[in-house]
């Protein structure tokens, strides 16, 4: 395998010059390297910094200078050029993120966060094509040095752009054959996953901010479609490895397959799987990143990369347990087939007012609030919060119960209640506070509805059988507020809203706990 | 449709089937309502109440049958009463159809439908029409007012100046309805209570009353979900058991509330002769069971005795009727919750469904046929208990075994995977080249460090992680800063597009990061 491009025109001396310009940069890019060394192992801790609240104020800087690090580190590296376009692109993003991150409302988190997914997505396509028009300028250029009759002009004048190829280029140039087929399949599974994730992202948005309708809808064909589109870029990925025809335009196919592939199968996926989608359209951008890094042989996109992905990854999974769903299942959209008939729903949905739960909240010693998707929507969270600040006042105990899959996002609800100043050391996760529903005096479910569905115990022919559920109905009282009587986002009916101890508190969620704040005392 | 209440004929019964107030209700149902005079007042409702509250007082027991279609009362009918009534009149009372088959019998002939209040299904629906229970409740507190009675000194401890006190000891079996509501009534008074029941589910329950379960250590305990919530007889071991539990609680305790009940069969004895014996002078014991023959050897029926050591025990049957007011009030809402199901259009119209379980259940006689007993109700009572997984004490040698089992099981899993993967390297490396391998193995190393970091990640800061990688993702910033630099306008044009949109990443994504985080506040 010594045979590189360079050394196969043994007699072309124009060839060797390149050389130096590489050797130069040698010194300059271990500088580089050690520093990406430096923001790797600081990106690691940035991650690991998240295990609690505290340390995590911490870890956020270790990102964030990291990063900072990383971009220095390549700008002052080798080979690269335009640093004034460079610096003013970077100047234009930053005020445009600095002002979306202010602006944003706490409750469009998951919106911003899925958006931000498809511009990773898309800058990583972007790279694989830039790569790929390098790389066939790369080889044009070989082509003609190895002419076996060299026009002379043509030659030198080759010859003389050989010479000048800085960055990337000279990196391209001093590549033998099978680095070369490497390169190609990185590249173009960094477009594919990039794309997926691009178009993927942009329609989680659309449903997550309410612009698309959040139902799942099927693509005619379904899987079959996907499926085919998919080995349709699988084909396309082994034309241009091989060479065949025109690289680039290969590449762009395979972009718009993928891009069709990200697009069905976000579509795909209904609203209460969005936690799993946005993390999984994370983990995508993780991988796209650390193919770009193969790409361009760069270890830290590479580690960075696979960081990013593996958490995305691990995160899903973690809400795929939460809903006693296998992550194919989510992925493909919709539940299984009902096995039988759901169970039948004795008893009625008993209303109730503002005064009779004030007076209950008034009486009871120990309170669970259970939030869900319908206090972000009612933007409820700082009402609660003063509930909340109200009933510690009087001496009463009171927490939060927070489902893994909660809102929209994983977490979703825990940043919602920091946000109102709810402190965290009461807000508890599902494994935490389950056995003591049986003990407390008042569950008071606020906009949740498939997360406290006894069916997933009670009915082994619900759709959501088995998935771990908060079991707020073994509490004294449970009130649950609600806008109406429909049902959740998996549209199963709950049977907890007909039990005997539970009471409807019926409206706005925002409006209903302003209603309560003038009644505690 | 006609409905009217009796005056109770039984000797000391002072209750009434319906109150002013349930008869407000009773109108509003499309009913209209008559009371026989006089039926209220032993319970404090006087005709006169009635009459304000749009009541038709009828002068005696004869003028009201003729006069109503639906005759509402407390206790079972006597001869007499069921004799006045004519074929299709319906009767809603206490029934207890099981000891009564001749009254049953009677009705039948008589062709009168009776809907037995004591026969309501256990099931959640028919909660606000359970008689036996609203009136258990009743008997529960009574109970514990009628033992403070007869007690001597106080329930609560107290240190005077004159003297120390210590607390009462009471000791309830049985923690149904009634001895529930004893519980609460005796820790209320201050009492230290202590209660036992053979269904160890209930231990939840008579904790949370402030009561401490007397635990009994016996392998096959009951499921009371079986049998709709209620006991049902123990085995001779499990007995011998708990007896011999109870002759070391007596000599220490000052109060015993029996309350022991198996539905259709005698009160078991639980309470015997000896342990009374055991007992202090001036200890009492109220046996609710009286009236099935009592849970106390001692127990006679309607009546207190004091043995010879001292001990007062109080055999009243008639518990919720001493407090006639209440009980009335609540009985009086359970027979008209009864109603309301039976007038399911609230226009005065009586709709017999018998395909209602609750009130299938309740008919005893139905149209000359006698409907008991009714068949399982179509809804489980109490959703069956899941079987408690009995944690058995592993021996050592066992726990080895597993320890060595689940530790061969990993190594088998893990060596298993790490060939797998050796092989897919293996295959990689022939065909790959060695600049790209040295970066796959970056790569993999990178995939561990992330897979052991973000477990750790606390569940509550997953949003906070989702927006940081997302900034860290970004680090693509760099391959588009390589590309910037080439000679080719194409390629600047979509790199500067690429560090545009990574620039708004990385920012965005830090910073609002640290937004959310800087929320995170402890109390």
């Amino acid at each position: 395998m010594e045979t590189t491009v360079i050394t196969t025109a043994p007699d072309n001396a124009v060839v060797i010059q390149g050389a130096p310009g590489l050797m130069e940069a040698l010194p300059a890019y271990g500088f580089t390297t050690a520093t990406y060394v430096v923001a790797a192992v600081l990106f690691i801790l940035s991650l690991g910094g998240l295990s609690g609240q505290e340390s995590a104020k911490r870890a956020i800087w270790y990102g964030i200078v990291g990063m900072g690090l990383a971009v220095l580190a390549t700008l002052f590296g080798p080979g690269v050029g335009n640093w004034w376009l460079s610096i003013l692109m970077i100047a234009i993003g930053g005020t445009v993120g600095f002002f979306l991150a202010k602006r944003v409302q706490m409750t469009e988190m998951p919106q911003l966060v899925a958006g931000m997914h498809s511009l990773v997505g898309l800058a990583a396509v972007l790279i694989g094509l830039n790569a790929q028009i390098e790389l066939g300028r790369v080889l044009r250029l070989g082509r003609t040095v190895l002419e076996p009759n060299p026009d002379p002009v043509a030659l030198e004048r080759a010859g003389a752009a050989w010479a000048s190829l800085r960055g990337f280029a000279a990196m391209l140039a001093h590549k033998t054959p099978a680095e070369i087929a490497m390169l190609k399949i990185e590249v173009a599974l960094g477009v594919f996953i990039g794309a997926v994730t691009f178009t993927g992202s942009v329609v989680a948005y659309g449903k997550l901010a309410g612009k698309i309708d959040g139902k799942p809808k099927k693509v005619r064909g379904g899987h079959m479609t996907n499926l085919a589109a998919a080995l349709a870029s699988l084909l396309f990925m082994i034309l241009y490895v091989a060479g065949v025809g025109p690289g680039l335009f290969w590449l762009v196919l395979i972009m718009l397959l993928a891009g069709f592939i990200g697009w069905s199968l976000i579509m795909g996926i209904g609203g209460a799987d969005m936690p799993v989608v946005v993390s999984m359209l994370n983990s995508y951008s993780g991988w796209a990143a650390a193919m770009i890094g193969f790409t361009l042989s760069n270890d830290l996109l590479i580690v960075t990369g696979a960081l990013v992905g593996s958490s995305g990854a691990i995160l899903s999974y973690i809400m795929c347990r939460a809903m006693n769903r296998s992550f194919i299942s989510v992925i493909l959209g919709g539940f299984g087939g009902e096995a039988g008939p759901a169970m039948a729903i004795e008893g009625e949905q008993i209303a109730i007012d503002a005064e009779s739960v004030a007076q209950a909240l008034n009486e009871a010693d120990s309170v669970v609030i259970v939030p869900g998707y319908g206090m972000a929507v009612a933007q409820a969270q700082q009402s609660v919060s003063e509930l909340v600040r109200k009933l510690r006042a009087a001496g009463k105990q009171v927490r939060f119960a927070i489902h893994p899959v909660a809102g929209r996002l994983p977490g979703h609800m825990n940043v919602l209640l920091a946000e109102a100043k709810v402190p965290y050391d009461i807000v508890l996760e599902m494994d935490e506070i389950n056995d003591d529903f049986p003990s407390t005096d008042v569950a008071i479910v606020i906009g949740s509805n498939d997360i406290v569905n006894p069916a997933a115990q009670e009915d082994p022919n619900s759709p959501i059988a088995g998935m771990p559920v908060l079991e707020v109905w073994k509490a004294k009282n449970v009130f649950v507020s609600k806008r109406g009587q429909g049902t959740g986002y998996s549209g199963i009916e709950n049977p907890l809203f007909y039990k005997e101890n539970t009471r409807m508190f019926y409206g706005d969620a925002k409006k209903s706990v302003d209603s309560l704040l003038p009644l505690i005392d | 449709m006609k409905v009217g209440a009796l005056k109770e004929t039984t000797e000391g019964e002072a209750r009434v089937a319906v109150t002013p107030s349930s008869a407000a209700h009773l109108q509003k149902l499309g009913h209209e309502v008559f009371v026989q005079s006089g039926a209220g007042e032993l319970a404090g409702f006087s005709d006169a109440l009635y009459e304000r509250a749009g009541v038709t007082v009828l002068p005696d027991a004869a003028a009201l049958t003729d006069a109503v279609d639906t005759i509402v009362k407390v206790r079972p009918p006597s001869e007499d009463e069921l004799g006045r009534m004519d074929e299709g009149q319906n009767l809603i009372s206490f029934f207890y159809p099981g000891q009564n088959a001749e009254l049953l019998e009677k009705a039948r002939e008589r062709g009168v439908n009776v809907l037995a209040m004591d026969m309501v299904p256990r099931i959640s629906r028919a909660q606000k029409m359970d008689a036996l229970s609203s009136m258990a409740n009743i008997a529960g507190y009574r109970a514990v007012i009628e033992a403070a009675n007869n007690f001597g000194r106080f329930f609560t401890g107290q240190v005077t100046a004159a003297g120390k006190v210590p607390p009462a000891k009471i000791l309830i079996v049985g923690a149904g309805v009634a001895g529930l509501a004893a519980i609460g009534a005796a820790t209320s008074l201050g009492a230290q209570v202590y209660a036992f029941d053979v269904r160890p589910e209930v231990a939840e329950q008579i904790e949370s009353m402030g009561a401490e379960f007397v635990y009994l250590d016996f392998q096959d305990s009951q499921d009371g979900s079986e049998t709709g919530g209620y006991a049902k007889p123990s085995s001779p071991e499990f007995l011998a058991k708990q007896l011999e539990k109870f002759r070391e609680l007596a000599p220490d305790m000052d109060i015993v509330i029996t309350t022991a009940l198996i539905p259709g069969r005698p009160a078991p004895k639980l309470w015997t002769a000896d342990m009374v014996e055991m007992m202090r002078s001036g200890s009492v014991v109220v046996d609710l069971a009286a009236e099935r023959g009592g849970n106390c050897d001692l127990t006679v029926p309607d009546q207190k005795i004091v043995t010879d050591n001292g001990v007062t025990i109080i055999g009243y049957t008639d518990f919720p009727s001493r407090m006639a007011a209440q009980s009335s009030e609540l009985y009086g809402n359970n027979v008209r919750h009864m109603l309301a199901d039976l007038t399911p259009g609230k226009d005065g119209t009586l709709v017999h469904n018998m395909d209602d379980d609750v009130i299938r259940g309740s008919t005893v006689t139905y149209q000359g046929d006698i409907t008991y007993p009714p068949p399982p109700p179509k809804v489980q009572a109490i959703a069956a208990a899941k079987p408690k997984e009995r944690q058995r004490e592993l021996t050592v040698e066992e726990r080895r075994a597993n320890e060595i089992a689940a530790f061969r099981e990993q190594t088998r899993s893990q060596v298993g995977m790490l060939v797998a993967g050796g092989a897919v390297m293996l295959l990689i490396g022939l065909f790959a080249p060695a600049s790209f391998l040295s970066h796959f193995i970056v790569f993999v190393l990178a995939c561990f460090v992330g897979f052991n970091v973000i477990w750790n990640v606390a569940h509550s800061l997953h949003t906070p992680l989702m927006a940081v990688t997302n900034a860290i993702s970004s680090i693509v910033i760099l391959g588009a800063l390589m590309q910037i630099g080439s000679g080719s306008a194409w390629v600047v044009i979509l790199g500067a597009l690429a560090v545009l949109m990574t620039a708004i990443n990385i920012f965005g994504g830090f910073l609002v990061t640290r937004r959310m985080l800087s929320m995170f506040q402890k109390s």
